[in-house]
């Protein structure tokens, strides 16, 4: 009879950039079910917040789950701090759905900033269903580009691009991706994984270009269970719920003005909690 | 403050000023003094009507009197016998509908207040020991049994088992236990060490609490049953979905379910920020949308986290309200606006995407709809709006939807609630049983616990019926 181990101890710790780190976490309970696309929600401190974090890479065998997290809070700041040995408070999961990847065709995925490590397991499951998987991965400049090595092992081709031309191509992931189009790629799918801006101009550019995609949506999140509805969306004038219901949505039907601005509830309380631990923004 | 209950020996409560910015509970209950006094009220009926009104068969009058003669560790053990929350029961049931309401005393006098005298008694025991702790099992059986969510529905079950002698394991979602009892209900009305308490007894009797475990996705039923060697389920999942109205600007910064609003609130300690580090909006004018139990808690919340108003605005009347009488009462000592026969129709936002007010149009109630309550219906021409910067919607929650989407063949019905027989709570899936909320959607602690309490009786049947089939005792 299996053991239900509910532990989650990190047992390898690397440093993207200063602020961007990658844990492999060995969760074996929550490895177990985890498919592309999930999520789970974290805790590190008894007073501490529920944290929604993509999973970058899951392990069945191994018992392990990959996440990636930026400093950019004070819970983001607190997980950072923690050492390989550490035990999470909480770690629960897998959440959300599992993104419907095609069978087919020649998928384009997209990551910009640390949304980058959310679509590696996108990448390794349609390389399994012998889909062509291409890869662009966009970061401001050279130093906060991230994971496009791990990317690029499961993918046919992979494109970098920065704003400032620092490495690859200049300009913005979508600027890059039209040209690939205008060259005749024959993109079947999208999937992007990153800020909200950069999702919203994925959505508008491949809505012109009549590419299917979806985005993966981070709104404010508490149970992560379907329970509060404070992660609620409007896809297609219609209020869904990113815990349950996502996090991958049909990118042409999400309200990113709603998305946007929903994220800003709390920013009053964030800053403030940013300062008193010390936490530059 | 209107006295509800002339009859009734009082409960003191702490006084509204102080009460109403304070998290502290409201309701102090009864002296030895008072409980005497008021016990002595029930006039012994030879066939106590009143336990037919509980849905967990407390034998109400065996235990009033033996409160009336002083013997409160003897209550205790007679309420434990059919009911191991009593510290919360006596808290939260709306005896009003229940054993109250069926008390011969009625309608020439008040009924006797069983409701108080059981938390008096519960807390007697908290405080004093003895009479309280349950029997340890005479035998240890080896099937184990899976308990989902660890809701007044789960508590139940777990317990009954666990007496019983099976290795039982709660599996909750979130990282505190209690289901409702610990997001929902807020502290000022039941305080949470009570729950922590009843959680503590139930470990001691053996019972595994495994937390961040959430059934559907962390595991499946079928993995419980296939991989890891449950003999049975028990599904107390609990009606935890938000229901939302639908209407222009429900996306509005500062628009809440109550759910998510009261979530933050005793779950997180958002009123305790910065030292706790979940956030909640911090009103000055909040409107509440309903006007039952979850919508009393969550204005009374709103007042309590610095709110100058706190408006109730429900569609139908004072008299069509869900909520307890007491809790009622004591929302309107704390300062409560009702605004009664009053519909909204939209959110108003600000420049900055805050929620401001509600557009509402004001009702008149017609000939009465399926719930047997009279329709509101709105008036032409009465629109107007109310300012509010905190807007909250407690107009109650569809079942939880990840165990019916991640199970087999559990048949639900069209609302979505798991199909189980009322009398044993015995579901389409042999050995997956179901009570609670799930079932019925949005209920009573007291009616999930007689859930509880039939499905654990059902469990120990079906599980024997397997032994013996098996061949092994």
């Amino acid at each position: 009879m299996t053991i239900m181990d509910t532990t989650a101890r990190i047992i390898e710790k690397r440093d993207l950039t200063d602020v961007t780190k990658l844990f492999v976490v060995h969760a074996p309970l929550v490895s177990r079910n985890a498919a592309p696309g999930q999520f789970v929600i974290l805790r590190v401190t008894e007073t501490g917040e529920r944290v929604p974090i993509s999973i970058t890479n899951f392990d069945h065998e191994q018992g392990t789950i990959t996440i990636v997290v930026q400093e950019v809070g004070r819970t983001s700041a607190l997980v950072c701090a923690l050492q390989v040995g550490d035990e999470f408070l909480d770690f629960a999961g897998p959440l959300g759905l599992e993104v419907p990847l095609p069978s087919e065709g020649h998928t384009v995925l997209i990551g910009g900033g640390f949304g980058t490590g959310a679509v590696f397991p996108l990448a390794r499951e349609l390389r399994s269903r012998g889909v062509r998987v291409s890869s662009i991965v966009g970061a401001r400049t050279r130093e906060l580009l991230i994971l496009d090595d791990l990317l690029a092992t499961e993918s046919d081709e992979v494109h970098v691009c920065t704003n400032d031309g620092s490495v690859g191509y200049k300009g913005f992931v979508t600027g890059r991706l039209e040209e690939l189009i205008d060259e005749g790629a024959g993109f079947t799918h999208c999937f992007a994984v990153g800020p909200m801006p950069m999702m919203r101009a994925v959505a508008e550019t491949t809505r012109r270009r009549g590419l299917p995609a979806m985005v993966s949506l981070d709104p404010l999140m508490v149970d992560g269970t379907g329970m509060c509805g404070g992660c609620r969306v409007s896809i297609g004038g219609k209020s869904k719920f990113a815990c349950v219901d996502g996090p991958f949505f049909d990118a042409h039907q999400v309200d990113f003005d709603v998305a946007d601005d929903r994220m800003t509830t709390y920013k009053e309380q964030e800053d403030l909690a940013c300062e008193l631990a010390g936490v530059g923004r | 403050m209107p006295i509800v209950y002339p009859h009734k020996t009082e409960m003191p409560c702490r006084d509204p000023e102080v009460r109403r910015r304070s998290w502290d509970e409201v309701a102090e209950g009864y002296t030895v003094e008072r409980a005497i006094a008021e016990a002595r009220r029930c006039l012994n009926c030879q066939d106590p009507v009143c336990e037919q009104g509980c849905p967990v068969n407390v034998p109400i009058r065996d235990f009033v009197r033996s409160v009336a003669i002083g013997d409160f560790a003897g209550a205790a053990q007679t309420i434990r016998r059919r009911n191991l929350l009593p510290a919360i029961c006596g808290r939260v049931c709306p005896v009003e509908h229940q054993c109250e309401a069926r008390c011969v005393l009625v309608p020439r006098q008040d009924p006797v207040g069983i409701g108080r005298l059981e938390r008096f008694v519960a807390d007697w025991v908290r405080e004093h020991g003895n009479g309280g702790e349950s029997a340890a099992p005479d035998l240890w059986r080896d099937q184990k049994v899976g308990v989902v969510g660890s809701g007044p529905a789960g508590l139940t079950v777990a317990s009954d088992l666990a007496q019983l002698g099976y290795e039982v394991t709660i599996f909750e979602a979130l990282h505190a236990y209690g289901g409702v009892l610990r997001y929902g209900i807020p502290q000022y009305r039941l305080p949470k060490e009570i729950v922590d308490e009843d959680v503590e007894h139930l470990k001691a009797l053996g019972v595994e609490f495994v937390r961040d475990v959430i059934i559907g996705k962390t595991v499946t039923i079928d993995q419980l049953i296939d991989d890891f060697g449950y003999s049975a389920v028990f599904v107390g999942t609990g009606a935890g979905s938000p229901i939302f109205m639908e209407i222009p600007g429900e996306n509005l910064k500062g628009v809440y379910s109550a759910n998510e609003f009261l979530t933050r609130v005793n779950l997180m300690h958002a009123f305790a920020f910065p030292e706790y580090d979940t956030p909640v909006r911090k009103p000055k004018r909040a409107a509440v949308i309903g006007a039952g139990d979850t919508a009393m808690d969550a204005v009374r919340c709103s007042i309590r986290l610095g709110a100058e108003e706190g408006h109730i605005v429900y569609r139908r009347s004072e008299q069509e309200k869900g909520a307890r009488a007491e809790d009622y009462e004591r929302a309107r000592a704390e300062g409560v606006i009702f605004d009664w026969l009053t519909l909204p129709k939209r959110f108003l936002g600000d420049e900055n995407g805050w929620v401001c007010g509600l557009e509402c149009i004001r009702t008149e109630l017609g000939e009465p709809d399926e719930s047997g309550r009279r329709r509101p219906v709105p008036v032409p021409g009465s629109e107007f709006t109310m300012e509010a910067d905190l807007a909250v919607i407690a107009l109650g929650t569809n079942p939880n939807p990840l165990v019916p989407q991640t199970t087999d063949r559990l048949d639900v019905d069209g609302h979505g609630c798991i199909v189980a027989d009322p009398q044993t709570g015995a579901t389409s899936r042999e050995g997956v049983f179901a009570g609670g909320d799930i079932v019925t959607g949005a209920a009573t602690v007291i009616l999930a616990m007689g859930a509880g309490r039939k499905a654990a009786s059902a469990i120990h049947e079906y599980l024997q019926q397997r032994a013996a089939e098996k061949g092994t005792p």
